[in-house]
């Protein structure tokens, strides 16, 4: 579905990665991982095309993407939940909701909301809320409905339990479980490597601009190597 | 801490010493060919004096002073009832702005002259402010060389008429688009600029056009403005007391009425008054339509509504050239209005009233722009008297204002859009 290959992205002279490959494939939950500073978030932002890949090809359902501009990527099937959440606060739930199905018909529209309150039964009685006066869970919570507004095939997450109680972060992870079951294909990005492999299918491990591990999200929980870096031992 | 407070006091009065004093207490004087350098009489020493001695006090009491300055009580709570209900509360509203619409067209058959030309002239600047609100108060781009679209709008008309004769009703889409391409044309550079660097730029671009008009002689005729801006004719009638141009009848000649001056006024004012209720309107559909949310996600958070697929270059263009569009309505109806415009109209301090207006009244909120506009347009006129003081009084309700009610007159409320009726 998603496929980066060799991907090599510069902010100014800086490499930030150097030679990324990762391939999401459909259906599946795919987990990256990776310390503060490893390239995570630019790896996403090179996939949304800004910045935009210095070398490297990246291919989107067979189509490549590399040289699209942001706004025609985020149009073709594809949604992401920024890092940080970055809801629009001074607007309702319901329009930050209204907002995620842009370039859908009302009926489209109505029908999502439907369905994003059903995943979310929070966001229903916030309905007509400014989304800043909310607290953080369920901003994510609105952030990730935000995302599912636009009926993608693929959500991209960045870091969504950024910030937020134990409590929460279960409940945020058993709807990514069930995004899959509904036959979204979910790439996410995290530092909360335990629950983010526990989830995954498969996972990778970037360090400093590169692809250290590739794994099944098994066999990255068992690595020894893993344990030590990302699990606390 | 009342050391603290008391050196920090004695500092202020004494720097309000140095302000004021070389500045009041000097006058220059020619005597013969030479200037000469004098003291200021007593009197305006001793003013110097107690006001040193004013900002000692106040600053020694200042938290007491601050404090009942605080629990005085709000003129204009807001929140000191129950809100009615949403879809009541806007059938009255719109039945009160119908009712004040319908009014304010009969209105001007009843007073003075004067007035209903001063009533033009805000309806001008409640033109402009709504134009601005969508480019500030809703897309969050804060504009200072708004006045140049204004300028474009009324020197469009001016030159056009001037060189070929057009009319006012062609020149007022003429205006409107020409400065909408204007703003187009300003948005492409700015795309990447937010804030402050924003500002500077568009304040940079106001000042081009101004000078620009006043060193463009040949065309333009420079400091010494254009002349003889025609009327508004009513469907070939002219307002004047002879007909000017060929093929057109007099207004008065036409209804076997007699010739008065107050026809044309009467008809300017209405002329606004329809234009006004026009950009508001339009306005008000655009902010209900998807591209109203769109401005409004882009001032909340670029980051976010790019992640959404929406392009920043189309949101941000889109606002610029609608606020610019509506600047040249407004101009050309100053143009028609005056008769003689001048780069004199179009200075920095316009652009700073017209968004002082969008600020007051609370940003995207458009009937607070409107009161505001009506409140700063028609007050120094009431206050001719203080005329001296005008900028003084201006500045001290600004601060007030900011103290009592940072958010505006009439803070924006979200427009709530249904999609399904709820059991």
């Amino acid at each position: 579905m998603l496929v980066l290959e060799d991907v090599h992205t510069h902010y100014g002279k800086i490499e930030a990665l150097h030679g990324v490959s990762v391939e999401v494939k459909k259906g599946e939950i795919v987990s990256l991982i990776g310390a503060n500073g490893a390239g995570k978030t630019t790896l996403l932002m090179t996939v949304c095309g800004n910045p935009q890949a210095s070398s490297g090809r990246i291919f989107l359902e067979g189509r490549e993407i590399t040289r699209e501009p942001t706004a025609q990527i985020m149009r073709s099937g594809i949604a992401i939940v920024p890092e940080g959440r970055r809801i629009f606060s001074g607007l309702t739930v319901e329009e930050n909701l209204h907002m995620g199905g842009f370039f859908n018909t009302k009926s489209e529209i109505r029908k999502s909301q439907e369905h994003v309150y059903e995943l979310f039964p929070r966001l229903k009685e916030r309905e007509h809320q400014r989304a800043g006066t909310m607290s953080g869970g369920e901003q994510q919570m609105l952030a990730i409905g935000r995302a599912l507004m636009s009926r993608p095939d693929m959500i991209i997450l960045d870091e969504p339990s950024l910030g937020l109680a134990p409590l929460i972060i279960k409940q945020i992870f058993e709807i990514i479980g069930h995004l899959r079951e509904e036959g979204i294909t979910v790439f996410l990005v995290e530092q909360n490597a335990h629950q983010a492999l526990n989830l995954a299918d498969r996972g990778y491990v970037l360090e400093t601009g590169k692809i250290r591990l590739h794994d099944t999200g098994k066999n990255l929980l068992e690595n020894p190597d893993v344990q030590n870096a990302y699990l606390g031992g | 801490m009342a050391a603290n407070n008391f050196r920090h006091a004695l500092f202020c009065a004494i720097i309000t010493l140095i302000i004021s004093y070389p500045i009041i207490g000097f006058n220059l004087e020619a005597q013969g060919i030479n200037v000469m350098l004098t003291g200021a009489d007593t009197g305006t020493v001793v003013m110097v004096l107690l006001a040193a001695v004013m900002v000692f006090l106040f600053q020694l009491f200042r938290e007491q002073i601050m404090g009942a300055l605080r629990s005085v009580p709000n003129p204009l709570p807001q929140s000191s009832k129950e809100p009615m209900a949403e879809n009541r509360r806007a059938k009255i509203e719109s039945w009160v702005l119908t009712g004040i619409v319908i009014l304010a067209l009969f209105w001007p058959f009843f007073v003075s002259r004067g007035s209903v030309d001063l009533a033009t002239l805000v309806l001008i600047y409640v033109m402009l402010a709504l134009g601005l609100n969508v480019v500030v108060g809703l897309a969050g781009l804060l504009d200072l060389g708004y006045v140049a679209f204004y300028a474009v709008g009324a020197y469009t008309f001016a030159l056009l008429s001037q060189y070929t004769g057009i009319s006012f009703w062609l020149a007022l889409p003429i205006g409107a688009l020409l400065a909408a391409l204007f703003g187009l044309v300003l948005g492409f550079p700015v795309l990447r600029l937010r804030g402050d660097y924003l500002a500077i730029v568009t304040l940079g671009f106001g000042e081009i056009i101004r000078i620009l008009l006043n060193n463009w002689t040949t065309l333009t005729g420079g400091p010494n403005g254009i002349g003889g801006i025609p009327d508004p004719t009513l469907f070939g009638m002219e307002f004047g007391r002879r007909v000017k141009e060929e093929g057109n009848t007099s207004f008065h000649e036409t209804f076997g009425i007699a010739y008065s001056g107050e026809h044309k006024v009467i008809f300017l004012y209405l002329i606004a008054l329809v234009l006004a209720v026009f950009t508001a309107l339009v306005i008000r559909r655009f902010m209900r339509m998807p591209v109203g949310r769109a401005w409004e996600a882009l001032r909340e958070d670029e980051i976010a509504a790019r992640s959404l697929g929406l392009s920043r270059t189309a949101v941000k263009l889109s606002a610029f050239t609608i606020g610019a569009f509506f600047a040249g309505f407004a101009g050309t109806v100053f143009a028609s209005k005056q008769g003689f415009i001048s780069p004199e109209s179009f200075v920095f301090l316009e652009s700073a009233i017209i968004l002082a207006i969008v600020v007051l009244g609370g940003m995207g909120s458009q009937i607070g722009v409107v009161l505001a506009a009506i409140a700063v347009t028609i007050l120094p006129e009431l206050a001719r008297e203080f005329s001296e003081y005008r900028m003084l009084i201006f500045g001290a309700a600004m601060v007030l204002m900011m103290v009592w009610r940072p958010q505006g007159l009439m803070p924006m409320r979200r427009i709530h859009i249904e999609l399904k009726k709820q059991e």
